[in-house]
């Protein structure tokens, strides 16, 4: 019992510090902000922000369903990063297939619209996952076959993909004689409400994604050739596998999760699309793949947080008047110490604990165009 | 024979296509200059830092938060220093100190990175993309809190009138016009490069950034002090990054908007892979991506004549946003594998320890 105690606060002491220390952190920026800005220092601003941060985003079911439904996609795209992760790549193109997967899913939910649920859900969620692993494919193909590295190659293709959304909707499929660019909503295509007013069935298949996800990763043969080749290269390349078609094969499904991850936001939550269809999801995935440390549940928690703090962040605008892009900096901070992790074991004393993240070791080593991939 | 014939009008095309750029190039060579000069900056950044052996991804946050704290920095100073445009560049007092205070924020930011990366030893890509993220959320934050009192902005940095004795040279006029007829950090842009590349293959200290680069083991063995200079080379990476995110809040316009760095960060990378990690390479890639601006707008105001022209002009405009990105993969694809990087980029530096 207590071994078990000790190993499971030796894998969260790490993250629960960093998040502890980036609410400090947070308070100090608002506090600081307000004075520089507004010229007066009001000690209680940060306390009344947390506050309706915490009130927006649990404190009442429809808060709760809220935050469920914003942690959806924010899960997939944590489960699209952990699974390039894992691999040894960095996926910082989720933020471009979630674009892509809403695309597609609007482009056959607007053609299924009148067609019966049992057909139009499925159908357009797989249309916009073929989307999303498209433009996953792209780079893992670019990766294995030319040694671009996925890094630059993500972020010129999320650029992309905001182009081809924006050309999509104001030319092919937007609604003649709307006042500004939109396209029809999807009608029956859009996800069954099981829960309160949004709360749509994302909420049921996205943590059976994480089970999946963790499945693979653990139970199956392709799931340990992804692992051997994300933590040694050379050992998976000794042991006959195809680094080329590993890198390949992940990046399309890692994709596919990103596309599932738009498709959900589009089919449940917005219905249509119109030309300023935005996310901040990719960003927000690398955030909670790394709190996760890339582990399904772990992932399912930190997508959660995330949820929480997107959600709480619009009634910490309204009712304590500090923007919500505050969440960016308890964002970033989170981030920043957990990659300084080993600086914080050192301060805080704690030997028995995991030190963050083990598993981004190889990216640094493929950069430049490794032309060594076989 | 047949499959010739088929091709011919499509080389036609590209012929005249190639004729289009060249008749619309003395036009719009200072657009591409000016679109050029963040992403060189963001490039020679890139060398600095690979040429001693860290990976820079987190040049796109620095020049991010350089933009944003030359813009806000001008508005504070605006009322404590003035903000009359001086005669030359349109140079105020406020936007003078904002410049300064703007390279210094991108020093501090490149100190963040060369700490993870060189001292805590955490992966440098994974520390990039922290800098970046963080980099979009507080100014995101700051600026939104700062908009709230709608600032009046310090202005921007104007660009020189060369003699006209100079532009109207006859066929190589417009080359004058597009070096000359630029603002500071534009202008300044071709002495740092040169500069650069004198400096990294001529000098004592290129000697010894290249020598970390390749092997820091054998570098230190000679005395080299590898952390200290690779700290040095970072931080100086940091002022040119920050030299590209002031150039787009105080040179190329005269406001910050949230994430206006627009990936330009990453496409200087790009550059730098394409230009092998050589200043005047990297500067040469930059006009290279950077061209697509020119052309696209070219496209969009004067298009060529008949079939080409339809074609075109069919396009949907959005292909023209994307063009930039999309012709920096597919050169970046081409030419990767035969750009050989620093043996030691990206590696972290572990003394050995004395026995």
């Amino acid at each position: 019992m207590r071994a078990r105690l000790i190993r499971t606060w030796g894998v969260l002491a790490l993250p629960l510090i960093a998040i502890a220390l980036s609410v400090l952190v947070g308070s100090l920026v608002i506090l600081a902000s307000e004075w520089l800005v507004a010229g007066e220092l009001k000690p209680g601003l940060a306390i009344d922000a947390y506050a309706a941060l915490v009130d927006g985003s649990v404190g009442s079911e429809r808060a709760i369903i809220n935050t469920l439904t914003a942690s959806v996609p924010l899960l997939l795209g944590g489960l699209a990063v952990g699974l390039a992760f894992k691999g040894g790549l960095f996926n910082i193109g989720v933020q471009g297939q979630f674009m892509m997967g809403a695309l597609g899913a609007v482009a056959v939910g607007v053609q299924l619209r009148e067609s019966p649920a049992v057909v139009a859900i499925p159908v357009s969620l797989l249309a916009g996952m073929a989307c999303g692993a498209a433009w996953g494919f792209i780079p893992g193909f670019l990766k294995a076959v030319a040694g671009a590295h996925e890094v630059v190659t993500t972020i010129m293709l999320n650029f992309i993909a905001l182009a081809v959304l924006a050309a999509a909707v104001n030319g092919p499929l937007t609604v003649q004689g709307s006042v500004s660019p939109i396209t029809p909503d999807v009608g029956n295509a859009s996800l069954l409400i099981l829960f309160g007013r949004n709360g749509h069935i994302g909420i049921i298949y996205a943590p059976i994604m994480a089970i999946l996800y963790g499945f693979l990763l653990f139970r199956t043969t392709r799931g340990f050739e992804i692992r051997i080749a994300g933590s040694s290269p050379d050992a998976a390349r000794y042991a006959g596998m195809s680094p080329r078609r590993l890198i390949i094969w992940t990046m399309s499904v890692s994709g596919m999760l990103g596309g599932m991850a738009g498709a959900t936001d589009l089919l449940g939550v917005s219905h249509q699309m119109a030309s300023s269809y935005g996310t901040t999801v990719g960003f927000d995935a690398i955030a909670i793949a790394l709190l996760g440390r890339t582990n399904p549940i772990g992932i399912v928690f930190a997508a959660l947080l995330f949820g929480a703090l997107r959600t709480g962040s619009a009634s910490m605008q309204i009712q304590a008047g500090v923007p919500a892009d505050l969440v960016g900096v308890l964002q970033a901070t989170i981030l920043f110490f957990l990659v300084a992790s080993p600086v914080l074991k050192r301060l805080f004393r704690l030997k028995s604990v995991e030190s963050g993240i083990e598993e981004t070791s190889t990216f640094t080593s493929t950069y430049g165009g490794e032309a060594s991939i076989r | 024979m047949d499959e010739f014939l088929y091709g011919l009008p499509l080389i036609g095309l590209v012929f005249e296509f190639i004729g289009y750029i060249l008749a619309i190039l003395p036009n719009t060579a200072p657009i591409m200059m000016r679109a050029a000069t963040p992403i060189a900056f963001a490039a020679l950044c890139g060398v600095m830092c690979e040429r001693s052996g860290v990976v820079n991804i987190g040049i796109e946050g620095t020049m991010l938060v350089a933009a944003f704290v030359g813009w806000t920095a001008g508005i504070f100073l605006a009322p404590v220093l003035g903000s009359d445009p001086g005669p030359i560049f349109g140079a105020s007092p406020a936007l003078i100190g904002a410049l300064l205070l703007a390279i210094l924020s991108g020093v501090l930011v490149s100190l963040v990175h060369a700490w993870l990366s060189i001292s805590v030893r955490a992966d440098q890509i994974i520390s990039g993309t922290i800098i970046n993220i963080a980099a979009f959320g507080i100014t995101g934050y700051l600026n939104s809190l700062l908009t709230r009192g709608s600032p009046t902005s310090a202005g921007q940095f104007k660009a020189w009138s060369p003699p006209d004795a100079l532009t109207d040279i006859p066929i190589v006029g417009w080359i004058f016009e597009t070096i000359f007829a630029q603002g500071p950090l534009t202008i300044s842009l071709f002495v740092i490069v040169i500069a650069f590349q004198i400096l990294l293959f001529r000098s004592r200290w290129g000697l010894r950034t290249r020598a970390v680069g390749e092997h820091p083991r054998a570098a230190e063995t000679v005395g080299i002090n590898v952390i200290r200079l690779r700290y040095r080379n970072v931080m100086v990476g940091g002022a040119l990054a920050a030299f590209g995110g002031a150039f787009l809040s105080m040179e190329g316009t005269g406001t910050f908007q949230q994430g206006m760095t627009a990936g330009r960060g990453f496409i200087g990378l790009a550059a730098m892979i394409v230009g092998r990690w050589t200043p005047l390479g990297a500067f040469g890639a930059a006009l290279l991506f950077a061209s697509t601006v020119g052309v696209s707008q070219a496209i969009l105001i004067a298009p060529p004549p008949g079939q080409l022209g339809d074609i075109l002009t069919s396009l949907p405009p959005q292909f023209f946003d994307a063009l930039p990105y999309l012709v920096t993969i597919i050169i970046l694809a081409g030419v990767v594998g035969k750009s050989i990087p620093p043996a030691a980029d990206g590696k972290p530096y572990e003394r050995e320890a004395a026995t």
